[in-house]
C-alpha cells in the first residue's frame, strides 16, 4: 500500500509537467495555424517576394524537357527556362535582385505546396484543368502535350484501332489510363492494359515485349525513345489522342503577379523567343546526356501561343 | 480543408464508380495476399521443418540457402526479377500471368520468414519431446507429424499472426506488376479525381480493416488450439 502511495505523490510533478508542456503544444499550434492562414490569405506575391527578397520555383525531377533536374540540386528545362525569365520580369517590378530558392514537387504535393505559399511559381510539368483551376491559377498555355503511340517500329502498328485485345502499357497515376478506359468504352474495343509504376517501368514493359504500345504524353514517349538503347527501333504512330494545355502554376487571385507572368510569355512568343526556346530544348541536344528529344512543335502548341489563353483542359476536349 | 466524399460516387470514364472500382481492387488485394498465403505457409512450413532434420546436412543446406536467398533480396526488387529479369532467361516466363508471378514472388519471400519461424519454434521445444518420441519407437517422420510441428505450430503462432498480417500489406508491391489491387487504385484514383486525401483515407481504411481481421481469424486459432498448461495458454501466461 506504501509503495504505492509513494508511486502517486512521485507521479504528481511529471504530470503537471506534462499538462505544461501540452499546454504549450497547444499554443504553438495555435500560432503555427494562425501563421498558416496568414500565408494563405497573402495573395500578392510581388508583395511577398519584395518583403522577404526571395521567390521560390516549383521544379519537377524528371518532367522530360519541361523541367527536371541535372544532379547537385540544379534543374533545367524549357518550363524551367520560362520561368527565369518571369522572375527576371519580377526583379524588375519589384526593383531589386531576389533570391530565387529550388523546390522539387511532386505530382501529389504541387498543388497543396502553391496553395499555402512554399512555392511562389510552379514549373514543372501541371496540366491545366477545371478541378485545379478552383485552387490554383495558370499562367497562359506554353506547352499543348498531345497523348499519342508508341510502339517498336518493326510491328507494323499504325493506329489505336490495331491495339484492339493487344496489351497496351500506360503509366499508373497518370490521365492516360482514364484516357483508355473511356476509349475502351466509347468504341466497344478492349485493350489489356499493362500498368508500370513509372515511365521508364512502362516503356521497360514495351521494350521487353510485355506490351505492344505504350500509351503516354508525347514528350514523355519521345524522351523515353531518345534515351534509349537503340532508338531507331521504336516510332510514335497513330492519331492524338487527347490533347491537354500545360502550364506554369501560380496562386490564385493574384492579378498583378499573373498578368506580370502572362504578359513575359506573350512578350516571348512575340519576340520569336519562345519558337528558339523550343527549338533550344526539343529539337537541340540537352544536357546532362546531350541527346536530342526530337519532338517538333506540335499544332496544338502553335494555336497556343498563337492565341495566349489559360483555357483547362476541358475546353480543348470540346472541340 | 473541406471533404468531398461524393468523389466515390463518380463514374470512373467505363462506367463504374470509384467506389466498385475501389472494392473491386480490395479483392484483388485480398486475392494476391490469400494465394501468397497459402504458397508461403505451405513452402515455410516445409523449409523450416527440414533446416531442424537431424543428420541430413545436405538437405538442411539446400534449406538455408533457400531462406537466405529469399529473405536477403528486397522484395520490391524480387518481384521485378520475375517480371523483367527471368523472362529474358527464359522466354517461357513470358506468358506467365503478373499474377501468378507476383503470388510466387511474394509467396517465396514471406516463405523465408516463415520458416525461420517454424525452425524457431521446433528448436524451442525441450530436447526431451524428441527424445520421448524416439522412445516410443516412432520414426523421425512420425516424431514430426505426431509431436515436434503439432508443439513448435502453437509456439510460433503469435509471430506467424503478424507475418500474415505482413504479407496483406506486402501485397502492396503487386501494383508494381500492373495488379490493379488498392495501393494502384490509390495512385491512379487520386490523380483522376484530385481528392488525394479522401482516397488514401479510405484506402487506408480498407488495409486496416483487413489486416485487422487477420488478427481475429489467428486470435480465434490461437484460442482454439491452445493446449491447456502449455506456452501459448493466453492470459495467466506460462507453465
Amino acid at each position: 500500500m506504501a509503495v504505492h502511495q509513494n508511486r502517486a505523490l512521485d507521479d504528481v510533478n511529471p504530470l503537471m509537467a506534462e499538462f505544461l508542456e501540452m499546454d504549450m503544444k497547444k499554443h504553438l499550434l495555435a500560432l503555427a495555424v494562425m501563421a498558416m492562414s496568414a500565408v494563405a490569405v497573402q495573395a500578392d506575391t510581388l508583395d511577398k517576394v519584395k518583403a522577404s527578397g526571395s521567390i521560390t520555383m516549383g521544379v519537377r525531377d524528371s518532367s522530360g524537357a519541361l523541367s527536371y533536374t541535372l544532379g547537385d540540386g540544379k534543374y533545367a528545362g524549357f518550363h524551367y527556362e520560362i520561368c527565369q525569365r518571369i522572375i527576371g520580369n519580377v526583379e524588375k517590378a519589384v526593383g531589386k535582385k531576389l533570391d530565387v530558392k529550388f523546390q522539387s514537387v511532386t505530382s501529389q504535393n504541387r498543388l497543396p505546396l502553391v496553395q499555402n505559399g512554399t512555392v511562389d511559381i510552379e514549373c514543372g510539368s501541371t496540366t491545366n484543368n477545371a478541378a485545379r483551376q478552383k485552387d490554383v491559377a495558370f499562367v497562359v498555355t506554353t506547352y499543348v502535350e498531345e497523348v499519342r503511340i508508341a510502339v517498336k517500329a518493326a510491328s507494323g502498328i499504325t493506329s489505336i484501332a490495331q491495339l484492339k485485345d493487344r496489351n497496351v502499357a500506360t503509366t499508373t497515376g497518370t490521365t492516360s489510363v482514364q484516357l483508355l478506359r473511356k476509349h475502351e468504352r466509347a468504341n466497344g474495343i478492349d485493350f489489356k492494359e499493362v500498368f508500370g509504376k513509372d515511365h521508364a517501368d512502362s516503356f521497360l514493359l514495351l521494350d521487353s515485349g510485355r506490351a505492344d504500345a505504350f500509351v503516354m504524353d508525347g514528350s514523355i514517349l519521345a524522351g523515353n525513345i531518345a534515351n534509349a538503347k537503340n532508338p531507331a527501333d521504336f516510332k510514335i504512330v497513330g492519331e492524338v489522342l487527347s490533347v491537354e494545355p500545360i502550364a506554369i502554376m501560380i496562386r490564385k487571385d493574384d492579378p498583378a503577379f499573373k498578368k506580370l507572368a502572362d504578359d513575359t510569355v506573350r512578350d516571348l512568343v512575340k519576340s520569336g523567343e519562345m519558337a528558339k526556346l523550343w527549338d533550344k530544348w526539343f529539337l537541340q541536344p540537352i544536357p546532362p546526356k546531350n541527346v536530342k528529344v526530337g519532338l517538333a512543335l506540335s499544332d496544338s502548341t502553335k494555336a497556343a501561343w498563337a492565341n495566349p489563353n489559360d483555357k483547362p483542359a476541358e475546353d480543348y476536349a470540346k472541340k | 480543408m473541406t471533404w468531398d466524399w461524393q468523389v466515390f460516387l463518380q463514374d470512373d470514364g467505363s462506367g463504374r464508380t470509384y467506389l466498385e472500382w475501389m472494392l473491386e481492387a480490395w479483392r484483388w488485394t485480398l486475392a494476391v495476399a490469400g494465394s501468397s498465403w497459402l504458397v508461403a505457409m505451405v513452402v515455410g512450413a516445409v523449409v523450416g521443418t527440414l533446416r531442424t532434420l537431424p543428420n541430413r546436412p545436405v538437405v538442411s543446406a539446400l534449406a538455408n540457402a533457400w531462406v537466405e536467398l529469399f529473405r536477403n533480396i528486397p522484395l520490391l526488387v524480387q518481384i521485378f526479377l520475375w517480371y523483367f529479369v527471368v523472362p529474358k532467361v527464359f522466354p517461357a516466363f513470358q506468358k506467365v500471368p503478373g499474377f501468378v508471378l507476383v503470388v510466387f514472388g511474394l509467396g517465396f519471400f514471406t516463405s523465408a520468414r516463415i520458416a525461420e519461424q517454424f525452425r524457431a519454434g521446433i528448436q524451442a521445444l525441450p530436447k526431451g519431446q524428441r527424445y520421448a518420441a524416439m522412445a516410443m519407437g516412432f520414426t523421425t517422420a512420425q516424431s514430426y507429424r505426431y509431436v515436434i510441428l503439432p508443439m513448435a505450430f502453437r509456439i510460433i503462432l503469435p509471430p506467424l499472426t503478424s507475418e500474415s498480417m505482413n504479407l496483406l500489406k506486402n501485397s502492396s508491391v503487386a501494383f508494381a506488376v500492373s495488379i490493379a489491387e488498392l495501393t494502384m487504385f490509390a495512385m491512379q484514383a487520386q490523380e483522376e479525381t484530385s481528392r488525394g486525401i479522401e482516397v488514401y483515407l479510405a484506402v487506408t481504411a480498407l488495409y486496416a480493416v483487413s489486416a485487422f481481421a487477420v488478427n481475429r481469424v489467428f486470435a480465434l486459432i490461437e484460442k482454439k488450439m491452445r493446449v491447456p498448461g502449455f506456452i501459448v495458454s493466453g492470459g495467466t501466461g506460462g507453465h
